[in-house]
């Protein structure tokens, strides 16, 4: 049920929540790279991490037991401890 | 030419009653009559139908029948219940009834339980400035409060217009009156943006002047509420109560004072704290550069105890009375304990304190932090049997605190720290004048104390403790 609550602050930010502030640069991060397990998100992750190692950039590999269901708790907890950034792949 | 208003409900038994005088009555004159319930009660054609309670509400009727004379459009008198003797006065109309003249009146629906509240958003929620956030179907609200960055980690009571409109029931303060501006972005801070975060901290409408006041207190430049939440130091604001208003929202000044389990004290310190994170956009990580902080951070308030003290409290040797009420604000860390089970003199005591003093901070940091001496029954009982006043308490532990300077150069005990060789030949004081502050809290049972001391920028260069009074509202 939705509803309607009143804002505490001074109101002088936007109401409307910003999405984390993106890195300009990967250099000196580490970037988690997490094939979802669908047909051939590894092809798209494989060539991801190839021009990333091209360029110098620490990438680490994860993979979700399946697509069809969210990721367990323990391997975002695990990529959030571990990695900077997370770049994940949908294919088909 | 009088005119009047009557506000009825057939659900009431001296309603019912005064039919024949209301029949009586508008034959004479123009008798508009508004009906809470059935609009068809009492039978007259000039009865409106008030079921939704609005001309109820803004006539601010608490009892019915309530009769009201306008002379044009201004009000100029009501009674209410029936009272004969006040009928006819209010009307000049000599009144024929075969019934007592006296009969108490029942309550106004606009007064059944938590009605107020849900009247007050359906009809005065215009009233209420602040932004509206509508969270998702799928939200939880309480979810909904952390993921928006106004949790102190633990969670909110979700703001409601409903919950805001109640605790502004608190205070007869104007919403909008705008009581400072709360650093470290200097919002500004209403009434009304003290009431949403009261709300969220958990606090009932009867704790609102208490916050109302803090914040008050918080804001004065002498407090210096920017500095003491930049500082890496452990500070953070503490709030003492005193006076009647303390008792009657039952705060907590003995046992356990300074710890959880007392709705008052956990919910009105944390309500300060939600305000300078909310309204003043003051977070950990922020402008908060506290190395530690300290679990007062949550909330750190308490009431003294002021019943049969042998010392005045706090806010009487501040130039208040008894009678009033008031906030103390303080710039707190921790707590320290002391324990001392076997003084019976008050020389003895006060030794144990000065060394409990004598260490604050750091044994070698003198004229730096303020502190609070919170001393309990017990002790105190060993100042009451000698007689000794509060202030002979204060100017020995002035005394056992004029330290040699041999002690508190640096070097001085293999310490590096300390303060400059130069003043090796002096004695000086721990504390600045007035810097030590006593109170009466805790416990019936324990020779222990408590020593609160302050940030380490106390006085006038940063923050001395600031007294309020408190506004209590006629109407709260």
């Amino acid at each position: 049920m939705s509803n309607v609550l009143m804002d505490p602050t001074s109101e002088l930010s936007s109401e409307h929540r910003e999405p984390l502030p993106r890195p300009s640069s990967l250099e000196g991060l580490t970037v988690g790279l997490l094939d979802i397990s669908k047909a051939r998100g590894d092809v798209f992750i494989d060539r991801i991490e190839d021009l990333m190692v091209q360029r110098g950039i620490s990438t680490r590999r994860y993979k979700k037991p399946t697509f069809t269901r969210i990721a367990p708790v323990e391997l975002t907890q695990q990529i959030a401890t571990e990695c900077d950034v997370v770049v994940e792949s949908l294919a088909d | 030419m009088d005119n009047y208003v009557l506000v009825v409900k057939e659900d009431c038994a001296t309603c019912r009653l005064v039919v024949p005088v209301i029949n009586q009555l508008s034959g004479l004159f123009h008798l508009k009559i508004y009906s809470q319930d059935n609009p068809n009660f009492p039978l007259n054609e000039d009865v409106v139908d008030d079921s939704e309670l609005k001309e109820s509400w803004s006539l601010n009727i608490e009892t019915v029948p309530t009769i009201i004379r306008y002379d044009g459009q201004s009000e100029t008198g009501r009674t209410f219940g029936w009272d004969k003797e006040a009928w006819e006065s209010l009307t000049g109309v000599s009144l024929a009834t075969d019934f007592p003249d006296f009969r108490p009146g029942c309550g106004s629906r606009t007064v059944d339980p938590g009605m107020a509240g849900k009247l007050a958003v359906k009809f005065d929620r215009d009233k209420l400035q602040s932004r509206r956030i509508a969270t998702a179907a799928e939200e939880d609200d309480i979810e909904a409060c952390f993921d928006r960055d106004w949790s102190d980690g633990l969670p909110l009571v979700p703001p409601t217009e409903l919950r805001v409109m109640r605790m502004l029931s608190g205070t007869n303060r104007d919403l909008r009156e705008v009581i400072g501006a709360v650093p470290p972005d200097y919002g500004e801070c209403t009434v009304e943006k003290i009431a949403v975060n009261a709300v969220m901290a958990g606090c009932k409408p009867e704790y609102l002047p208490v916050v109302i006041s803090s914040v008050e207190a918080a804001l004065q430049d002498e407090f210096c509420m920017h500095g003491l939440l930049a500082t890496t130091y452990f500070s953070g604001p503490m709030i003492l109560v005193n006076g009647p208003i303390s008792r009657a929202i039952g705060m907590n000044s003995k046992g356990n004072a300074l710890g959880q389990g007392n709705r008052a004290n956990a919910t009105i310190g944390r309500a300060l704290q939600l305000v300078i994170r909310n309204v003043g956009g003051g977070k950990p990580g922020g402008v908060d550069r506290a190395v530690f902080g300290n679990p007062g951070k949550y909330s750190y308030c308490f009431a003294e105890d002021e019943t049969n003290s042998c010392w005045e409290s706090l806010a009487v040797e501040k130039g208040f009375s008894s009678d009033q009420s008031t906030v103390t604000l303080f710039a707190a860390d921790g707590m320290q304990g002391i324990v001392d089970q076997k003084s019976r003199e008050p020389d003895s005591l006060a030794r144990s304190f000065a060394a409990g003093l004598r260490v604050a901070s750091h044994p070698k940091m003198i004229l730096a932090a303020d502190a609070f001496l919170v001393v309990s029954p017990e002790h105190e009982r060993v100042f009451r049997d000698a007689g000794w006043s509060k202030q002979q308490l204060k100017d020995r532990l002035g005394e056992l605190l004029m330290i040699p300077g041999t002690e508190l150069i640096a070097g001085a005990g293999g310490i590096a720290e300390g303060i400059p060789e130069k003043f090796a030949d002096s004695t000086m004081p721990k504390f600045r004048e007035g810097g030590l502050n006593i109170i009466r809290a805790g416990g019936s049972a324990g020779l222990f104390s408590a020593i609160i001391a302050g940030w380490g920028a106390s006085g006038k260069m940063g923050s001395v403790p600031v007294t309020r009074e408190i506004l209590v509202s006629s109407q709260a």
